[in-house]
């Protein structure tokens, strides 16, 4: 029999791991922003070892699973001599991993743009600087919120791997308390409504987002 | 119009890849007046139009607006500096065939933009200029609108607009009415014939004959990269001697009656 009690107590202790989830979605994606941004001016410079090295990153980083990266980047870095908490190491591999991915959304969103727009921009003689500021990012940015969503919410679900490392976020935690409870059923599905709830939210920021950007 | 611009066209050669875009083209594009460039498509028009502000680079020859050399510190010699090349650009508008207007900005945006960011106005005088220039093209009650509420006919004269505040010297049209719907064209058409009459130094590339006959001082004819002959447009539109504007001119007929 299905236990309502059982599945609404799961909840507390739940949410208590699901903080870890966030924490590492959270920072992961943050992370993940900069490092897109890098990576992306770096793919579409002038200068070809900028972009070799761009697409080596996007290619090595979304060739690999993500589980294999978080085993590798905690393994090898106490071989290097840096000795780092867990969940540090799982924010960094998951925001490295994100900006792979984040990085290829924003420079199609670029490519995207109509090459009449910067046209347009240069011939009143506006500086590159300003065409990039005024011109590119805002547009680019717009087009890019649909698969920036897509791809935050993919990371949500994806944080649920960093338990390899030891952490004990919102999958793990289920697993255990399953284990303890012997109520896998009310459990998961406990776990199963907080996973919705946090990317029902990432999903109606986005679409406010592009409710705010839209023209 | 004081201050009015004029080109002059050297030798200029140009090319796509392989494909020899511009072949060796003369002309001499006079201040105050207005040059249109006609011919088949892929004949060089707009390329030689975007070569006179630098968007497209030209390999050799020489273009001077005003005397001064575009693109190049010396005829075959290094690029021009970015700095100086916008500088120049600064007093040449252009206006293309896909309004090319900024979506993510309203009407009154895309025309101060460039005052603000180029000229370096503050963002109350430059409001106050775009408003002018707005008006100038009909569209007083229109600036609020983003391009995506806007007509055609309506995103092109706020194009027009838009290279109108910066005072240009000159002015660029690339095909200026080809993406619009025919009861538009005269609208387009009808802020451009005011430009000309007020002594803008303005060279358009148009498919509209009509426009070419009635407004332009000089039509210059282009086929596969060379310039067949520039002359007034009479001479060109209703006595071609080359057999080349004869056959483009037919097809333009045959195209166009019915």
């Amino acid at each position: 029999m299905f236990s309502v009690a059982t599945f609404l107590s799961s909840f507390e202790p739940l949410f208590w791991a699901a903080r870890f989830t966030l924490l590492i979605s959270v920072l992961g994606i943050a992370l993940g922003l900069v490092i897109a941004a890098l990576v992306c001016a770096a793919a579409l410079s002038r200068f070809a070892p900028f972009r070799w090295l761009a697409a080596l990153w996007v290619s090595f980083l979304r060739g690999v699973p993500l589980l294999v990266q978080l085993l590798l980047f905690y393994y090898l870095l106490p071989v290097i001599g840096i000795d780092v908490p867990a969940l540090v190491a799982a924010v960094v591999t998951v925001g490295i991993c994100a900006s792979a991915y984040i990085s290829e959304i924003w420079r199609g969103a670029i490519m995207a743009l109509p090459t009449g727009q910067v046209a347009a921009a240069t011939a009143i003689g506006m500086a590159p600087r300003d065409i990039w500021t005024r011109i590119i990012l805002p547009q680019a940015f717009k087009l890019s919120l649909p698969a920036l969503v897509n791809e935050l919410i993919l990371l949500v679900k994806a944080s649920s791997l960093v338990s390899v490392v030891g952490i004990l976020e919102l999958t793990r935690a289920s697993q255990a308390q399953a284990a303890t409870t012997f109520r896998p059923l009310e459990v998961y599905l406990a776990a199963a409504c907080i996973y919705l709830l946090i990317n029902l939210f990432l999903a109606a920021l986005g679409r406010y987002l592009e409710h705010r950007l839209a023209v | 119009m004081p201050g009015a611009s004029s080109v002059e066209i050297r030798k200029v050669n140009k090319h796509h890849g392989q494909f020899h875009a511009l072949k060796d083209v003369d002309l001499d594009i006079l201040p105050g007046k207005v040059t249109c460039l006609i011919g088949p498509s892929g004949s060089g028009k707009s390329t030689l139009l975007r070569c006179i502000n630098f968007l497209d680079e030209y390999e050799s020859g020489e273009i001077r607006i005003d005397g001064q050399l575009i693109g190049y510190q010396s005829p075959g010699g290094a690029r021009m500096p970015g700095r100086t090349l916008r500088e120049i650009r600064r007093s040449i508008g252009m206006v293309f065939q896909q309004f090319n207007l900024w979506p993510h900005m309203t009407a009154l945006g895309n025309v101060t933009e460039g005052l603000i960011r180029v000229r370096g106005l503050p963002k109350t005088e430059a409001e106050r200029r775009a408003r002018e220039a707005l008006e100038k093209v009909g569209l007083s009650d229109k600036m609020a609108s983003h391009p995506s509420r806007l007509s055609g006919g309506q995103q092109q004269r706020v194009a027009i607009a838009r290279t109108l505040a910066m005072e240009p010297r000159l002015m660029l049209f690339d095909e200026p009415t080809s993406a619009l719907d025919p009861e538009l064209v005269g609208e387009v058409l009808n802020v451009m014939k005011t430009l000309a009459t007020e002594g803008m130094t303005m060279v358009v590339v148009t498919h509209e004959m009509g426009f070419a006959a009635h407004v332009a001082d000089q039509v210059a004819f282009m086929e596969k990269g060379e310039l067949v002959s520039v002359d007034v447009p009479d001479k060109i539109l209703h006595n071609p001697q080359d057999s080349r504007i004869k056959a483009f001119l037919r097809t333009y007929h045959e195209r166009n009656s019915f």
